[in-house]
């Protein structure tokens, strides 16, 4: 399992504060999520785009990512134009094809694919230790930047716990067929792997409480906000006016 | 015992669920400043229990700790005792939890109130000291297995303590990084108990001997570090050793 497929690189955006990429996103695609408009969803699409080049990417894996969110956008397209109601553009068999359904189906996708990118480039570029650590500087709750380090850590451990029961019983020649025995087996194989982790997260939470852990994270980053980020922020904000312009125009 | 006694447990005892058959039952043990104990035993026979109690993370239905002279029953006395005796789980992925090396071994001096510039000093210093420096920047969970023993000795010893219980440290390590474990224990200034069923690594690094049997502590003859049966895991014939 790979979550960090772009967060090394050198570039101004691998290089900029976590806390600045994170407001950032957030502007840009809280902006793109509500607008209607196609010209202010194109916008969006285009800054993300941007922000991915900018950000040097690997543009295959960029390629691999955007594939993966469109297979649930094929979805919309397959489901809107039946189902929406609105003028018929030409029929499928007895079946017509909606028209608004079509171009909401389209602004759906525009919208999709900009979001990703902006998060590719602005998100992803950051460790999940960098985004945890910045997420609490921000005074988001210790709570969910807890969740979201202890999950990256242990989502492999727990996978390849997972992993190692599966191999012990298809070792055995266990066979995934529709049978209750299946059915059964995969009921204790999950079962196992809950009741490990939770073990799993009992012994971890000793071995923190052994070192001092009260409930308090300290970070060793000290990372501090320079003139980049404040220059990119600006960037960031003349971008989001633009979108809000073009939807407050064109909606 | 010429040393200061570090803890002392007297008539400790633990069961999980109150009524069944206690893990731990009457113990009485003494661990001195600088003693080097070798603690023994068959699985399943409370050794890693009787840490956890001396620790703090389990509390004993009956029998007390002392530590350093003084009674321990609060939290707050068993968070000085934390300061002080360092804890090595028996799986290094309980221990290191931090996305990277550097973090997870500064996190303890953190606790400890230290600010983020000398707790990084301290971690830099620890990984130098055990020749792990290179690993500074790793994602843990991508170490290999005795690498990743290695930096939870490290997390440990960050915390400067005056003594270590480690828990079968060389479970699952293969020859090369049991000797490295071997000479960096060793050359450590400090006391230590050492759960282990490896007769051959205790007859390095420890002193003293300890057995358990059944929730009891029982006398091993000392010289059983030396004269011992054991089986070469690369030999043909288990024999025996008359070699002090």
């Amino acid at each position: 399992m790979t979550f960090e497929t772009f967060s090394t690189g050198s570039s101004i955006l691998h290089r900029l504060d976590v806390r600045t990429k994170l407001l950032a996103a957030l502007l840009l695609i809280g902006v793109l999520a509500v607008s209607t408009s196609f010209p202010a969803a194109a916008g969006g699409l285009a800054t993300g785009a941007a922000l991915v080049l900018g950000a040097g990417l690997d543009r295959q894996a960029v390629i691999k990512r955007l594939l993966l969110v469109n297979g649930f956008v094929l979805f919309l397209w397959i489901t809107l134009p039946l189902s929406y109601p609105g003028t018929p553009l030409f029929s499928f068999g007895p079946v017509p094809l909606s028209r608004e359904g079509i171009l909401l189906a389209l602004l759906i996708t525009i919208k999709t694919n900009g979001a990703v990118l902006i998060m590719v480039a602005l998100i992803a570029t950051s460790t999940v230790s960098d985004l945890g650590h910045g997420l609490s500087r921000l005074k988001i709750p210790d709570v969910f930047c807890m969740l979201l380090l202890f999950s990256y850590r242990y989502l492999s451990v727990i996978h390849q716990e997972y992993q190692r029961l599966q191999r012990a019983a298809r070792l055995r020649c266990f066979q995934a067929r529709t049978s209750i025995h299946t059915y059964r087996t995969y009921g204790y194989l999950f079962g196992m792997t809950l009741v490990k982790s939770h073990h799993r997260a009992e012994r971890v939470r000793k071995a923190m409480v052994l070192r001092g852990f009260d409930g308090r994270f300290y970070s060793l980053n000290t990372s501090t906000i320079g003139s980049r980020d404040i220059g990119f922020a600006a960037v960031a904000i003349v971008l989001t006016a633009t979108m809000l312009v073009l939807e407050w125009r064109f909606a | 015992m010429s040393a200061h006694p570090i803890i002392e447990l007297q008539g400790l005892t633990f069961a999980y669920e109150s009524g069944n058959t206690p893990v731990l039952d009457h113990i009485d043990l003494v661990q001195c400043e600088r003693q080097r104990t070798g603690l023994i035993g068959p699985n399943g026979c409370g050794k890693t229990t009787l840490f956890h109690c001396m620790m703090g993370l389990l509390t004993p239905q009956s029998g007390t700790i002392h530590f350093k002279g003084s009674r321990v029953t609060e939290k707050s006395d068993f968070t000085m005792l934390r300061r002080d005796i360092g804890m090595l789980f028996q799986d290094a992925d309980d221990q290191l939890f931090s996305p990277t090396v550097i973090e997870d071994v500064a996190f303890g001096p953190l606790n400890l109130g230290a600010g983020p510039e000398s707790a990084r000093t301290t971690a830099q210093q620890t990984l130098d000291k055990l020749g792990l420096r290179h690993l500074e920047n790793r994602v843990t969970h991508h170490l290999s297995g005795g690498e990743k023993k290695l930096v939870s000795l490290a997390t440990i010893l960050a915390m400067k303590p005056g003594t270590l219980f480690l828990d079968e440290p060389t479970n699952n390590l293969d020859p090369g990084t049991r000797e490295r474990l071997i000479d960096i224990i060793t050359g450590l200034d400090l006391g230590y108990m050492i759960i282990s069923h490896d007769y051959d690594f205790l007859a390095a690094t420890c002193t003293d001997l300890a057995g358990m049997e059944r929730g009891t502590i029982v006398p091993v003859e000392k010289s059983a570090l030396h004269t011992h049966h054991h089986i070469h895991p690369h030999g043909t014939h288990p024999h025996e050793h008359h070699d002090h």
